[in-house]
């Protein structure tokens, strides 16, 4: 017996289960791609608003609003003040319509992994069956190399903002669904008994000791699925989102050196601004956390 | 206020484990905890408990850790589902109450304070405080008003506002105090509630619980591992051990007559001056010669010897509240039973028939 060569499928059958396979793929999107663009539709009108809002209106708006928001949460002068700075070097420098683009896409790819996130981890803390089946998916989704699953959804969606949103949303809604698992498992028994022990309902408990007690490991995820969302920002160029990837990828492509960098400082630019304000925001939320007796 | 009422708990039985059920005849005949958790991997909680908790008095049950006195308070609000057995209030079994009922006697019958106060960290004082009654959905400013009346009741006016963290173990448990008569339920369970704090706050708090239970007299539920804080509180107590009930009476016949070698070992310790009465070592007819001391039956020895001596004598007349002549105590007696037990036969004195008396 050969022991030496792998006893693998022969070369026919390998390629005509891939034929297979890809033509089921095909025949399913002929079949249904145009009810999945129709279900995706209200994503890509709110993306679409959001991009025109942020690029149409005057400059000095939108920075004033921008800084506002990031005051609003974090309460912070330094960051504020850091924000406009950064943001008025990027406009200086001819970056502010793809910014723009890129705080309008991952503000939406960050909702909806919200949306659907909290959701899911919520049902994976109630269900040991909901835990043992999403966690493997789970795994796959932030192991699974991003350009995999680009394959499937371009044929589905082609090229454009929506499969750039469903592409960086896969990638950034895991750390959102398990850091909400995580942080309602990590709610102490004792409290959870004194709720039952005054005849909390389910939905009370969840709602008024569990979600309020489990935000600041939730806002640990929603400040993970940013930073995710921004890192995929160039993968998603690749498929045709606009925005500050596209640069960078041009940058690659040509070898233009100063234009990647400037893009790319861009990026962690806006990176530090959201991560500075979401944790500074959760940190205020969790202010009975610091307060000790002494 | 709810009146109080009394719980009655019948032939409890919990045996941790898969098939508990069918454990409890394996026990009946004589298995022992070890044997069942080796062979049966099933753990033995409670076995044929039966308590009759009377109403508007404190009841105290008593026990080393592992001795199932957490599982039996979590048993009378069915926060742990019972083998078998019966917990009767108001004419209603607890074990067979839908989720629906529970719920309802959870939120309007019962209130609970925990021995890690198990406070709302994200929820100031006041908040926690009227906790049981958002659940109710009682109005949040009628709640607060409720709330800040039993907040001043504890001594925490002034607190409202603060968070949980802010404040010491001791005002804690007041918070978790406040939270459960804020909820205005006939019974209070307390689990180990005063365990946590250092000794000279736990007196304290025994004290505040005193108080308050001396005008609002419900029935409480007191779980503790510390024999004089049962003594203290307890108007009847029962002594865990195994998940068994191996003794309960009054404090006095516990310290008197304790029911084996266990007990024994844990009474020792007691300073029995502020626990037997002076009914218990009372002989009959007035005082051979005269003093001017007279006492209550239900006056204690500390009291009794501290009085004989500040009038310097040695003999007092016992009389009871109409001024009716019982009998008298020496001073002698009166300390030689503070001191130690005293084990040879007295047949001077004549308690037995005054303990039970006193226990009804």
């Amino acid at each position: 017996m050969d022991l030496v060569n792998f006893p693998e499928m022969s070369r026919e059958n390998l390629r005509a289960m891939r034929v297979a396979i890809d033509g089921a793929f095909r025949d399913f999107t002929r079949a249904y791609g145009e009810t999945l663009e129709d279900i995706f539709l209200p994503v890509r009108i709110l993306l679409d608003f959001l991009q025109r809002l942020l690029i149409d209106s005057p400059w000095i708006l939108v920075l004033a609003g921008l800084a506002a928001g990031v005051w609003l949460l974090s309460r912070s002068w330094k960051i504020t003040l850091g924000t406009v700075l950064s943001l008025l070097a990027i406009g200086y420098l001819g970056m502010w319509t793809d910014t723009m683009r890129t705080i309008a896409m991952v503000a939406v790819c960050t909702l909806i992994a919200i949306f659907l996130g909290l959701p899911i981890g919520i049902l994976m803390s109630r269900s040991e069956r909901a835990n043992a089946t999403i966690t493997p998916v789970l795994d796959m989704m932030q192991t699974m190399p991003s350009f995999v699953y680009l394959i499937p959804v371009v044929m589905i969606f082609g090229l454009g903002n929506v499969p750039g949103v469903i592409a960086v949303v896969i990638y950034a809604i895991p750390p959102m669904i398990r850091l909400t698992n995580l942080g309602i498992r990590q709610v102490s028994r004792d409290v959870l008994e004194a709720a039952d022990a005054f005849g909390a309902s389910s939905w009370q408990k969840m709602r008024e000791v569990q979600l309020p007690l489990a935000l600041p490991t939730i806002m640990a995820g929603v400040n993970q699925t940013i930073m995710m969302s921004l890192a995929m920002v160039v993968v998603a160029s690749m498929i045709g989102v606009r925005g500050l990837g596209q640069p960078v990828l041009q940058a690659i492509n040509n070898q233009f050196f100063t234009l990647g960098v400037m893009n790319g400082l861009a990026i962690v630019a806006i990176a530090i601004v959201f991560d500075r304000a979401s944790q500074a925001y959760g940190k205020r939320i969790q202010k009975h956390l610091e307060a000790q007796h002494g | 206020m709810a009146e109080a009422r009394g719980i009655e708990i019948r032939n409890l039985w919990k045996i941790f484990g898969a098939n508990g059920a069918a454990m409890i005849d394996k026990v009946k005949a004589g298995m022992g905890k070890d044997e069942l958790n080796q062979s049966f991997g099933h753990v033995l909680g409670l076995q044929d408990v039966s308590i009759s908790i009377p109403p508007g008095k404190i009841q105290v049950v008593m026990g080393l850790s592992g001795s199932g006195k957490s599982t039996l308070i979590r048993h009378i609000n069915r926060l742990i589902e019972p083998t078998a057995g019966e917990i009767l209030f108001n004419g209603q079994d607890v074990t067979r109450m839908s989720q629906q009922e529970l719920m309802n006697f959870r939120r309007n019958e019962t209130a609970m304070v925990f021995q890690k106060f198990a406070l709302l960290p994200h929820r100031t004082v006041m908040e926690n405080t009227i906790y049981g009654l958002s659940i109710q959905g009682v109005p949040r400013k009628q709640a607060e008003e409720r709330g800040a009346k039993w907040l001043s009741r504890v001594g925490l006016e002034g607190f409202e506002d603060r968070y949980p963290a802010e404040l010491s173990g001791g005002m804690q448990q007041r918070v978790g105090l406040a939270r459960a008569l804020t909820n205005d339920a006939g019974i209070i369970l307390m689990d180990e509630a005063f365990s946590a704090l250092d000794p000279l706050i736990r007196m304290d708090m025994q004290s505040v619980l005193l108080e308050l239970q001396g005008e609002l007299h419900k029935t409480i539920v007191f779980i503790t591992h510390d024999l004089d804080e049962a003594l203290r509180l307890g108007d009847r107590i029962a002594i865990l051990r195994d998940g068994k009930v191996i003794q309960q009476g009054t404090g006095e016949q516990i310290v008197l007559r304790p029911a084996d070698d266990y007990i024994s070992s844990f009474v020792h310790e007691v300073n029995r001056g502020k626990v037997i009465t002076v009914r218990t070592i009372m002989r009959r007819g007035p005082a051979p010669s005269t003093t001017g001391v007279t006492l209550l039956p239900t006056a204690l020895l500390e009291e009794a010897a501290r009085a004989m001596t500040n009038a310097d004598v040695n003999r007092a007349n016992v009389v009871d509240d109409s001024g009716k002549l019982l009998g008298h105590i020496s001073l002698a007696k009166t300390v030689a039973e503070m001191i130690a037990p005293d084990i040879s036969e007295d047949d001077e004195t004549d308690t037995p028939t005054e303990i039970s008396a006193a226990a009804s």
